[in-house]
This record gives structure tokens, C-alpha cells and sequence, in this order.
């Protein structure tokens, strides 16, 4: 079923909204050569806008649906109270350029949060300003950056990355002028020490650290990482894309994390949107904190004022950060205090070590190890070696549950990353294995079934080469 | 499919081919490449009067899941590009010692060609490289 | 579930943790019930002024505008809210397709012919559009004209962006407006210039001379758009522009004390392939559906990694799927009124406020719906009263910005400021300095 673009409804001199006449007498006109004589947005009636989208909305599959296993991303249920707080008026329609003395709830809320992801990690120093957790990465390297200039160390320009790294990781990197070099993983899924040892030197500034990393493992040796990185004069970056699985079990700041950007969207719960808007504040220890972006909430004699770090890297986006999504995350630390994190936390962790157990022979574990809030299986079928790991994705969709993610930490071949969640029940967990035993079995008798999957979706399996190679970017590119 | 090996071109471990033509140099990506990116969509070619050096990046390669960077087999001037790759950059699959060529180069230095590998020498490290894997 | 794993606690998965570090005491506020998180939230709330229960004059980069109903409900449908980037498209088509329309009609709006799935802010699109166009000159040319009529905080935002490479940043002083004299700096290693139309003082200026000696020299335009002005504006795609951007939160989105916005980006179609961020195309599906999905994803960073076009990995898609369904609401009629209310309303309370005694408008050039005026007090001080006494947000006091324009205000007017409201305005402005 295809739902007709905007475009294709629109019918000259219809307008979804009603406006008000002008209410002030009419000023001189500007000179036409000013004025655009078209506009070509679509004329649609308000019945016929509201149905186009309610339409588009059916074709998504979304959290509020079902199981949506995908690993790296956390996507947890995200509580509706925390659209309710958000959307508060004197949130929601407040300016971000009113004086301070109008905006105290706003700036307080701020510091609060601020307060509770300092007490998280340990790390003094918050800034909720970035924009998202690449964000945060960036902000990150550049306060690296700034912290070695500052102290006259000129000579750092190689950050050193985990061979399971993000791709943000190298890339915000790059955008802040070091040079990414990458340190391998050991068979544990651990940072190999001898790799790291080797690269280690005065030329680098420091090294970005997923922990758990991106293969769901906790970093066994991270004391020793961090020591070492240290005596290198260097910092260690902690990206907190996977905080989800630590929150309340242990302080980043107490394993040597010196700078850590949250993803509020992943842990706290705020919800994922299609793709963002995320936030992704950074907390630092309180020698960097001179250095964090803002301006950042602070508390004064008796009121709250926004304040700029004294050696601020800068402002990294305008105002002070995603603030409808900060309240959300707010909301979400609010309704379940430090106990509740920590049951969140122990509840995802266990929730992923069942389902490694539980589907542990069925399919190839690349590391046999305790994991942490997502586990890693290799999406290859022992007799069905033509099958690949996205067929089996795609296969999950007709099942109807969103697939885990694909083909990422790219050092595991055909990578499946699943990663539960502590919101989903034991029955869900269940269904699961269920349905990729069930799906093994038909790689076995039917693989066609996989390589032609999905069948109940909306669309088949959309052709990405044609896409790439002949552009259609906008209904204009159409002729 | 079997991987073929064109007989009258020079290749590079990261599997860039040349064949020379007197000073010029046709160069394109071995079919042992296309293969592995599969369904290309996008070439980025250099600008003619561009110069190089042995083994510098001159430009990129993209399929739908990967990228690729293209190294220079020998150091050289770009003296002509291929066009048709803008709209049909398939032919890089279709016919990568032929149609599917990428740029052109003067050459600089003639001496830096002994550098590369010989049909014979590139499809057994091709060979090993798929033993492994 | 332990049996299953084959432990006999929940402490057993953490033993990798060393154990003195594991489960640390921290020290947050107690949990409460949704009933009392509610009430607290609410009281933080009320203790802020909002701009629907006290009149606003304040723009600056974040516009007061009319969000329709229909809007706001659609798009908050669940399954919009609560879905992932849509990296499987045969169940995230209405995702891609909405991105697919908001890509079009961001095109139409700007004159410009690709556009991509949004970046966070009008800020960081357009640091991202000066990192492309250095990425465009292939990293030869390293300088970057910045008009002095750009928003300060995105001229702040640029200078994070680009403080760890080689690009020279040259911007002229804050509010200089003269783009004549830009285009006379224009030469050879000149990355890209770029302007705020209208200025952040609200002014509208022509760009032709710029455009022309851009491309002269072989330099990008780079043009930053308040898009409801486009409603009536001829849109910097059609003076030659080669990126164009700006913050979308206008359009249909919700003030919320900065944030989250969106930032608008659209280009040139020859740059596509060093435009940052999402993009979404049309294709066929296994039966010949039409259908949607990412594309160019090689240039991303989960591919590309360092040698990627830029670190972002999301859009801001909440705020850009409110921003195409404000479009399609309004459509082609409704936001050239939205335009022309704001423009009108604005030139009235101008002009009054320039009859009022001791005030007067700072600049005599054309504009949209922002102006400077000098008041005669202090304009943050003037501001407090005005809230005070009448229960209005005034204007930006550009004091903030520099000490020598603490009598300065920027005062924006929108269609959501009913004559009443400007009378209160003009009243207040008046009594308050006698």
C-alpha cells in the first residue's frame, strides 16, 4: 500500500489553517523585485492533511508497536508523563531570550539535572548544551584540544579509537583537527593493552572509549586503560552511548573517565523521534569544567543565571541545549530516583544475558562472555551458508518485531546486536527466541522465505542501487 | 563468478590497475574490487590537470554500503577523466578493464611502474587474500 | 531468568566491575509518583513567564508564531514519536516519506534544489554549510567571510566548529550590515561568504552584487533565511545562492526555551555530494512500488568514519516533521499571510514607536518584521518595567551583546501580536520612561 505524496492532494486555493484578518492599518508594500511571485507548497484542507499523515504514521513500525531489540540504540519505552512535563506551558511557550528573572523554573530544572548526571558519573563539571551525542564527541575533542593548548602542549594530534568504535568517534575527531588512529580489540572483545602500550606516546591527546563497548562487553582491563592513557599526559573520552548499562552500578569518573557525553534519548528515556532529536550533554571532571560549552545554568546568591565557562571552548549550538528533551530526561530521573536507575540498569543487563543464553547455539556467539545490555551473535546459519544476517532482519519484520541492528560492530562478520531493553517482559524475551529459532528453521527448509523477506510489510525490500544512482531527492527532481 | 585478471595491466596491492599506452596510463579498479564493493553508485574522479603522487588518494569509490578510496598506481598528471561514469558509474561493474576506466595520466616517471604487480602476481595474492577469508 | 543464564544473582553479571567501585552510593532525590512529579514540574514551569499567557516581542533567531492544532496532533502521533532512525525502510515509510516531502518543500521554499533531512539548529547548519564549503574547494581556499549582520550566536557556534582547522574566519563588526563592502574582500582564497537575510536588525538588503562577486572569484554564497520571511520574500535560491540555511523552528514549532529546533539546509544540486546529514530518496521496491530510503549514506560517518562530510548521525526529526506538516497546513496562500501579517504589524508598531518621544528606529533600510530601536533608558532596565507594570516581554536588549548598545532593543513583531497588544506596547514604552 502506497500512501500519494502531499503534492499529489493538493488542489489550487485550499489552506489547512484559518488566520486572522489584519487588525493594523496596511504599511507601503516593498518593491516587487523583493517579492517571489510563486510559492509552490502544497494547497491542502486540514481533513485531507490530518488523514495524509495519520496514513504515513501506520506504515511505521515505533516502539509503542512491540519489540524493537535494536542494539546500540536503547530504545526503551519512554514513559508519557515525560511528554506531559514537556509540553507545559510555561515550558513550551517560554523564549529562550527572556530575562532571567522570568525563565527561574527553566533554569532551575537545569541545574537540577545537572546535579543528578554530576552525581551518575562523578564528574563535576555539566554542560547540557550539545545538541546530541556527536555532538557531545565533538564538544568533547575540542575541550581535549583546548585543555593541551591551554597548558602549552602543542605537540598532541592523534586521538586514538577502539577498532569497535562508533564511526562518530573518527569523525568527530576529524572535524576537530586530530588525526584518529585506531587501537585493536584483544579475542575478549577487550582494548588490546600491548596495541594501546605501543601507541601511546606525547603525540597523543587522548583516546575515545566506548564502555560497555559496542560489542555489549564491560571493558575488563579499563583501570589499566585509563592509568595508561593518563601517564601519556593524555585524557580519556568516555562515550556514554552505553550508559544505559551502567547507570548507579558504577561512577565513569572512578574508572579514569575524565570528559563523557550522555545520549538522554537512549538512557533517559526521552523518546528517539525518527531519528532525533537527541541531547547529548557532557559531563567533565572539575579541572576541565573552565572548559565546557555553554552558556551552562548556574546557581547564583538566590536566584539562577546562565553563565559562560571562563575558558569556554564556545557555544556549540544556539541557547542552552534541547530543552523540551532535558525536561523529558529530568521527568524521567524525577519519577525513579537513584534506587530505580540502578534497577533499570541490573533489569537490562539481565534482560540481554537471557537472551545470549537463550539463543546461544542457535546462533555463532563471537564472544563468550558475560555480556552486558546487549549481546552480539554473527547472523550465520551453520547449512544454510547463503543467508545472510540482514535476511534474517528482514525475516523479524514479518514476525512483526523490529529487527536488531545490522552489520555493526563492523570487526564481527554479519553482526546481529541485540539489545532488549530493561522495559520489555520475560514474554517478550520468550517470543524472541522463539522466533529466531523459528527462523533458523526456515533457512533450513525455505531460505528463499529470508532472501525475499519481508512479505507482511508495507513494501517489499526497497531497491537501494537505484536510488543512489539516479537521485530523486525531491518531487521536483521528478520533471 | 570467477575473478578475472586482465593480462595487459599493472596492479597495486590496494587493487587499482594501469595500462600504459607510451607515457599515458589508462586506470581503473580490478574486477577483484567491483566485486567486493558490488553495485557501484558514485566515482569521484580528479579534475583534469590534477597531479599526483605514487600511491596518493585521487579520488573515491561508493556502493550503497561501502566507500572506497582510489590510490594512484604511479605518480602522473590527469589528463582526461571518465565522463560516463557520472551517469552510469555500473560500468565499473559491467566492464572494469574497459569501459569502466577511471582517469587517464601522463606518466611521470616510467621507473615507478616496476613498483606494481603483474596479472600473474596480483591474482595470487587475490587468491591468498580469499584462502583467508 | 538467572536460572536460565546460569547465575545465581543479578550481582553475579556485574562481578567484571572492580568491586570496590560497584554500586557506589549517589545521591539524587528520592523517586516520587507520577501524581507528585507532575505537581513539581508544574510549579517549576509556572514560576517562568510564557509567551501565550503575556504578550512577546522577542525574536532574535526564536520566532513566536501560530502552531495549528492539526499539526501538533499529527505529529505527535506514537508511531511517529516513538520509532528509530529508519534504517529498515520497508517499515519506516512514514518516516521517510515525510522527510522525502519535507526535503521538496524546503526546495520550493528556498529556491534551492536539494535539501537535506535537517541538522539541529539554524546555528550548526550553518557551521555545517562552512565546513562544506571548505570540503567544496577541497580544503585550497581557508578564508570565510562572515557578514556582521549574521546572529551572534551563530557566528559563536562557527567559531566552535571550525577553532580546530585551518579555516581563517573574517567577520565584519556586529551589525555591519554593508555587504558592498563584503564583496570588495572577496579574492581567490575566499572559501565562502556568508549573510543573514533578512539581518539579525531585521534589515533586507539585495544580494546580487554579493552573488556575482562570489562567483567571480570562484567563492560559495552562503545565505542564512528566516523561512516564514520567505512567505513573501524572493528566496536567496534565485539571486544564485549555493547553500541556503536557517533555523526551521518557525515553522510550527514550539518555542520551548531553545531547544529543540531545527536547522534547515539546502544546496546546489553539484554539491550533493558534500552536503552533511540525511538525505532521502525515491525508489521501487521488489514489486515496483514506489518507496523511500536513505541514501548516499557512504558519505556518513558510520561509513566514511574521519573522512566523512560531517560527525552527525540524527536529524532533528520530530522538529523537521512539524516544520512539513506546518508547511502543508499553510501551503502556498497561508504562509504568504503568516508573511504578510508579520510584515505589516511590524511596520505599524515601527512606526508608532518612532512617534513616541525619545525613541527612534536605529536603521532607515527596509525590513521584514525585526527593528532596532534606541530607547531613551536602558533598554534591560525599560524591559523589567514593561513586565513588570504591563505584563510584556519586551524586545532583545542588544546590551548584552555590547555595552555600547545598552539603549538598543531588537523588537520583532509576528501575527501572533493582535493590535491590542501593540497599543499595550506603545503605551508602556511611553509611560515607563517618563
Amino acid at each position: 500500500m502506497t500512501e500519494p505524496l502531499i503534492i499529489e492532494l493538493s488542489s489550487p486555493g485550499r489552506c489547512a489553517v484559518s488566520l486572522p484578518k489584519l487588525d493594523v492599518p496596511q504599511a507601503a508594500e516593498l518593491p516587487d523585485e523583493w517579492l517571489r511571485d510563486d510559492l509552490a507548497l502544497p494547497e491542502v484542507s486540514e481533513r485531507d492533511l490530518v488523514s495524509h499523515y495519520v496514513r504515513l504514521s501506520q506504515l511505521n513500525y515505533a516502539v509503542d508497536i512491540g519489540f524493537y531489540p535494536l542494539g546500540s540504540c536503547t530504545m526503551k519505552y519512554n514513559p508519557r508523563i515525560n511528554e506531559d512535563t514537556a509540553r507545559l506551558e510555561g515550558f513550551a511557550a517560554s523564549h529562550p531570550l527572556q530575562p532571567a528573572v522570568l525563565t527561574q523554573g527553566s533554569l532551575e530544572l537545569l541545574c537540577r539535572l545537572q546535579d543528578a548526571l554530576a552525581a551518575l558519573t562523578g564528574l563535576e563539571g555539566v554542560s547540557l548544551q550539545p545538541a546530541a551525542g556527536a555532538q557531545g564527541e565533538l564538544a568533547g575533542v575540542l575541550m581535549i584540544r583546548a585543555y593541551h593548548q591551554a597548558r602549552g602542549d602543542t605537540a598532541r594530534k592523534v586521538m586514538l579509537i577502539p577498532d569497535t568504535a562508533h564511526g562518530t568517534n573518527p569523525a568527530s575527531t576529524a572535524m576537530a583537527g586530530y588525526e584518529a588512529v585506531e587501537v585493536a580489540s584483544d579475542a575478549r572483545g577487550n582494548v588490546d593493552l600491548d596495541d594501546l602500550y605501543s601507541k601511546l606516546g606525547p603525540q597523543v591527546a587522548g583516546i575515545m572509549l566506548t564502555n560497555p563497548s559496542t560489542l555489549g562487553l564491560f571493558e575488563e582491563r579499563i583501570l589499566e586503560v585509563t592509568a595508561a592513557v593518563h601517564a601519556a599526559g593524555a585524557l580519556v573520552y568516555g562515550d556514554g552511548a552505553n550508559f544505559n548499562a551502567l547507570m548507579g552500578k558504577v561512577r565513569p569518573a572512578e574508572l579514569g573517565i575524565d570528559i563523557m557525553h550522555f545520549n538522554l534519548h537512549k538512557t533517559f528515556s526521552t523518546p528517539h523521534g525518527g531519528g532525533g532529536p537527541g541531547s547529548g550533554p557532557v559531563a567533565v571532571r572539575s579541572d576541565l569544567a573552565p572548559f565546557l560549552p555553554g552558556p551552562i545554568a548556574v546557581r547564583d546568591e538566590n536566584s539562577y543565571v546562565l553563565h559562560m565557562p571562563k575558558h569556554s571552548i564556545g557555544a556549540i549550538k544556539a541557547f542552552y541545549g534541547q530543552f523540551s528533551i532535558l525536561v523529558r530526561a529530568y521527568t524521567y530521573i524525577r519519577m525513579l530516583g537513584a534506587e530505580g536507575l540502578r534497577d533499570a540498569a541490573e533489569s537490562a543487563v539481565l534482560a540481554a544475558n537471557y537472551l545470549q543464553a537463550k539463543l546461544r547455539g542457535t546462533l555463532p556467539l563471537p564472544y563468550e562472555r558475560t555480556c552486558m545490555h546487549e549481546c552480539v551473535f554473527e547472523g550465520r546459519i551453520k547449512g544454510a551458508e547463503d543467508v545472510r544476517a540482514l535476511d534474517i532482519s528482514k525475516r523479524m519484520i514479518d514476525y512483526g518485531i523490529h529487527p536488531p541492528t545490522n552489520y555493526f560492530p563492523l570487526i564481527v562478520p554479519e553482526a546481529l546486536m541485540v539489545e532488549p531493553t530493561e522495559t520489555e517482559s520475560l514474554a517478550t524475551l520468550d517470543r524472541f527466541v522463539e522466533i529466531v529459532q523459528s527462523i533458523v528453521a526456515e533457512a533450513h527448509s525455505n531460505p528463499a522465505l529470508l532472501r525475499e523477506a519481508p512479505h507482511n510489510a508495507p513494501v517489499g525490500r526497497l531497491d537501494e542501487v537505484q536510488a543512489a544512482r539516479r537521485l530523486i531527492l525531491s518531487w521536483h527532481d521528478k520533471g | 563468478m570467477a575473478i578475472r585478471f586482465d593480462q595487459k595491466c599493472l596492479y597495486t596491492k590496494s587493487h587499482e590497475w594501469i595500462r600504459v599506452d607510451d607515457e599515458f596510463g589508462y586506470i581503473g579498479v580490478s574486477d577483484y574490487a567491483q566485486s567486493q564493493l558490488s553495485d557501484v553508485v558514485y566515482v569521484e574522479v580528479p579534475e583534469v590537470g590534477d597531479s599526483f603522487s605514487q600511491g596518493e588518494v585521487f579520488g573515491v569509490i561508493e556502493s550503497v554500503k561501502a566507500a572506497s578510496e582510489l590510490n594512484l598506481p604511479v605518480a602522473g598528471e590527469v589528463v582526461e577523466v571518465n565522463l560516463d561514469l557520472e551517469d552510469t558509474p555500473e560500468l565499473v561493474n559491467k566492464d572494469p578493464y574497459g569501459d569502466g576506466w577511471l582517469v587517464k595520466i601522463a606518466i611521470e616517471d616510467l621507473g615507478e611502474l616496476d613498483f606494481l604487480m603483474d596479472a600473474k602476481a596480483y591474482e595470487a595474492l587475490i587468491k591468498r587474500a580469499q584462502k583467508q577469508a | 531468568m538467572l536460572s536460565g543464564i546460569g547465575v545465581s544473582s543479578i550481582d553475579e553479571l556485574f562481578e567484571v566491575i572492580p568491586e570496590a567501585l560497584r554500586d557506589p552510593e549517589i545521591v539524587l532525590p528520592p523517586a516520587l509518583s507520577e501524581l507528585e512529579v507532575m505537581a513539581e514540574l508544574r510549579e517549576m514551569a509556572d514560576r517562568n513567564a510564557n509567551t501565550h499567557t503575556s504578550p512577546c516581542f522577542l525574536g532574535a533567531g526564536a520566532y513566536n508564531h501560530f502552531i495549528p492544532s492539526a499539526v501538533s496532533h499529527i505529529a505527535n502521533r506514537s508511531e511517529f514519536v516513538t520509532a528509530y532512525t529508519p534504517y529498515q525502510p520497508e517499515i519506516a515509510q512514514g518516516t521517510l516519506q515525510v522527510i522525502f516531502e519535507y526535503q521538496s518543500m524546503i526546495c520550493a521554499l528556498t529556491g534551492m534544489e536539494v535539501s537535506n533531512a535537517s541538522h539541529y539548529d539554524g546555528a550548526t547548519s550553518l557551521a555545517e554549510a562552512i565546513l562544506m564549503a571548505s570540503n567544496i574547494a577541497r580544503g585550497k581556499r581557508t578564508r570565510v567571510l562572515l557578514n556582521g549582520g549574521i546572529n551572534p550566536m551563530y557566528l559563536q557556534t562557527v567559531r566552535t566548529y571550525t577553532q580546530g582547522t585551518d579555516l581563517e574566519l573574517e567577520s565584519s563588526p556586529l551589525l555591519d550590515g554593508d555587504v558592498d563592502a563584503l564583496a570588495e574582500r572577496i579574492d581567490g582564497q575566499t572559501a565562502c561568504v556568508a549573510v543573514q537575510l533578512p539581518d539579525f536588525a531585521g534589515r533586507l538588503f539585495s544580494l546580487e552584487k554579493l552573488a556575482d562577486a562570489a562567483h567571480r572569484h570562484g567563492a560559495l554564497l552562503i545565505v542564512v533565511q528566516y523561512p516564514i520571511a520567505l512567505g513573501m520574500l524572493k528566496p536567496a535560491g534565485a539571486y544564485g545562492a549555493d547553500i541556503v540555511v536557517g533555523d526551521g523552528q518557525p515553522l510550527g514549532n514550539a518555542l520551548s526555551f531553545g531547544g529543540p529546533y531545527l536547522g534547515y539546509m539546502a544546496c546546489r544540486r553539484e554539491h550533493v555530494r558534500r552536503l552533511s546529514g540525511r538525505l532521502v530518496g525515491e525508489t521501487v521496491d521488489t514489486h515496483g512500488r514506489r518507496g523511500f530510503v536513505l541514501t548516499l549514506s557512504a558519505r556518513e560517518q558510520h561509513i566514511r568514519r574521519e573522512k566523512a562530510t560531517s560527525n552527525i548521525c540524527s536529524n532533528q526529526g520530530l522538529n523537521m516533521l512539524v516544520a512539513a506538516m506546518y508547511m502543508a497546513a499553510m501551503g502556498k496562500n497561508g504562509l504568504r499571510q503568516v508573511a504578510e501579517l508579520c510584515y505589516h504589524k511590524a511596520h505599524y508598531a515601527a512606526s508608532e514607536i518612532a512617534k513616541l518621544p525619545g525613541y527612534r528606529l536605529v536603521y532607515d533600510a527596509p525590513f521584514f518584521n525585526e527593528f532596532i530601536i534606541e530607547c531613551p533608558a536602558n533598554a534591560e532596565a525599560l524591559n523589567k518595567r514593561l513586565y513588570e507594570e504591563y505584563g510584556i516581554i519586551g524586545g532583545y536588549a542588544l546590551g548584552s551583546l555590547e555595552a555600547r548598545l545598552e539603549h538598543q532593543m531588537l523588537v520583532c513583531v509576528t501575527e501572533m501580536n493582535t493590535a491590542d497588544q501593540i497599543e499595550r506596547l506603545l503605551a508602556g514604552l511611553k509611560e515607563v520612561v517618563q
